[in-house]
């Protein structure tokens, strides 16, 4: 104690050490407190304030800083539920519940769009995770249309929002007019690409049809700047992959079920130079023949398919 | 003019060796480094936070120098007893108010230079650690040199709130200088609001009283430009001139009005 009142450094020293394994004791009894009274669950994310221009007055001008933070907390709250709903005895704390839908979503993407009304990802992000089905979205395309109409009023030089409209009436609502009308309106901007022009036609003429579809989700796919929305559109990519496949092996079956006059309820009776093995999705899950019928199975990551988009006139024959 | 100017460079020597300036700035860089781990919660929208958050910070920490500093820059020469000196000297008092004036705006284009330089480093390293196919999907590049624009009107803005600082600073408390041009502030970034009050009240008193202060008060959103920046829309030299103008004019009014009033003071 001599040499610490004598020598400073030393006596810095054993202070700083006094100190640190007083923080480490406090530590120490915080879990043993923790463990004796559990903290209780964390309740549901609430939004205190949801109104834009409120926030916008609250953060004296800096708007776009704000919206930036509203962005993380919407991307952090989606991902989020998404893990909840993935791994529900991994990460949702004792007592909550396991969540039935994203209704903080929408607030937050409308915030973040008022803080910064040209904030593309978060229109786009929107328009998809907005319109899907829970619970791999909201199921709202009628909010995905509403925030993206809001995005073209501050920029209506976006076609891209125009196109997502129309992919919203096209895929979620099939209303192949609604959609036409918006390929047709996006075709017309300066800069759109060639083939909007064509899909609006072939919309309006024909409803929907698996090509379409895949040259839209081909365009997600390529303009999206974020990886979910990239990964959305290849699974659905993959879906529609998916389907032909079941088409021509459906025609298969019928032509061997024809031609045997038996049921085909087995992928051995179709052996042959055009099937050599079980046929598998594109994620390698084998598809299921129950009855001559073949369908994906449930336990493929593509299930279940979409609803497919109808064709307002039958292909010719 | 060589009074103003050594008055000026005195400022500026002072003003650099304020911890408080370091202090300021030292936390402007660590949030600007900072940004590139908020840039990892963002799903792919780093580059744009990073730049959103570099240009707030260099904004907010510009306005807390230009604040603090502005209105001590008379207050502690009345406190020190040190004007009294300075006056007996061969200067005009509107040469100190000057000189003043122009030792803060160095420091503070000193300081938002260091600012833009941490911001640039932090946005090479995102850019030279990202692939060219996300590089591509950026709404603009990540060394834009439209960042530089953004920044120099943050730099003429608060050369404004310098001003208005300083302003306050001939007659009032340091305390008080503060609260006014904070307020000030506020006011000049929400001026858009008094313009279009006619819309929310039906008295026509109010309204035409809104509308004069729109006129009078300092019009600070126009000096905003980051949204459009960080966006990669375009801002012509035109609107910057045109702000730019503005600016001056409405520091020289406040320079001019300062310069008076200072002049008037008693200091016996």
């Amino acid at each position: 104690m001599i040499l610490a009142t004598r020598v400073p450094w030393v006596q810095t020293v054993l202070v700083s050490i006094m100190a640190g394994l007083l923080i480490a004791a406090a530590g120490w009894v915080q879990q043993v407190r923790e463990g004796r009274f559990p903290p209780p669950p964390l309740g549901a994310t609430s939004l205190s304030i949801t109104s834009g221009s409120l926030v916008k007055r609250l953060t004296a001008g800096y708007n776009t800083l704000a919206a930036d933070l509203y962005w993380i907390r919407a991307i952090q709250y989606f991902g989020g539920i998404r893990l909840k709903l993935a791994d529900p005895s991994g990460t949702l704390t004792r007592g909550e519940p396991i969540p039935t839908d994203y209704d903080q979503l929408y607030p937050l993407l409308d915030l973040t769009t008022t803080l910064d009304p040209y904030f593309t990802i978060a229109y786009r992000f929107g328009s998809i995770f907005l319109a899907e089905p829970f619970p791999s979205g909201a199921g709202r395309p009628d909010l995905a249309i509403a925030l993206l109409e809001k995005g073209l009023r501050a920029r209506p030089e976006r076609w891209e929002y125009m196109q997502d409209v129309g992919f919203v009436h096209y895929w979620w609502r099939q209303d192949y007019p609604a959609a036409a009308e918006w390929f047709r309106r996006a075709s017309e901007v300066e800069g759109a690409p060639w083939w909007l022009t064509s899909l609006a036609a072939v919309t309006l003429a024909e409803g929907g049809d698996r090509a379409s579809s895949r040259l839209m989700w081909q365009a997600i796919r390529e303009s999206a700047e974020i990886d979910w929305l990239q990964r959305d559109a290849d699974r659905r990519l993959m879906q529609l992959q998916a389907m032909d496949d079941i088409d021509a092996l459906q025609a298969e079956v019928d032509r061997v079920g024809s031609s045997t006059d038996a049921l085909v309820r087995t992928w051995e009776a179709l052996r042959g130079p055009r099937l050599s093995g079980i046929p598998v999705d594109p994620t390698s899950t084998p598809y299921t023949l129950t009855d001559g019928r073949v369908a994906l199975s449930p336990s493929s990551p593509l299930f279940p398919l979409p609803e497919e988009p109808k064709r307002l006139i039958p292909p010719a024959s | 003019m060589t009074a103003t100017l050594l008055i000026a460079v005195n400022v500026f020597r002072e003003s650099v060796r304020d911890k408080v300036l370091y202090n300021l700035v030292l936390f402007a860089v660590l949030l600007m480094a900072a940004s590139y781990l908020i840039g990892q919660l963002t799903a792919g929208q780093d580059v744009r936070i990073i730049k959103d958050l570099g240009l707030a910070a260099t904004s907010i920490f510009g306005l807390f120098i230009a604040v603090f500093i502005g209105i001590q820059l008379v207050a502690k020469e009345v406190e020190r007893r040190s004007l009294y000196s300075l006056l007996s000297k061969p200067i005009e008092r509107y040469q100190l108010i000057l000189g003043k004036y122009a030792g803060l705006v160095l420091t503070l284009a000193l300081n938002l230079g260091m600012m833009a330089v941490a911001l640039y480093v932090v946005l090479v390293y995102m850019n030279w650690t990202t692939e060219p196919l996300m590089r591509a999907a950026w709404e603009a590049p990540a060394l834009d040199p439209a960042l530089l624009t953004a920044i120099a009107l943050t730099f003429v803005e608060l050369a404004v709130v310098t001003a208005i600082a300083l302003f306050f600073s001939t007659f009032s408390s340091p305390l008080l200088s503060a609260a006014f041009t904070f307020a000030l502030f506020v006011a000049g970034r929400f001026s858009a609001d008094l313009r279009n009050f006619d819309q929310a009240v039906d008295s026509p008193a109010a309204a035409a009283l809104a509308q004069t202060l729109y006129w009078v008060l300092p019009n600070l959103a126009q000096f905003d430009v980051r949204a459009r920046v960080v966006h990669g829309l375009p801002i012509t030299a035109g609107y910057v001139g045109l702000a730019v103008v503005y600016a001056a004019l409405y520091v020289s009014a406040l320079l001019l009005a300062a310069s008076l009033i200072f002049s008037r003071r008693d200091f016996k």
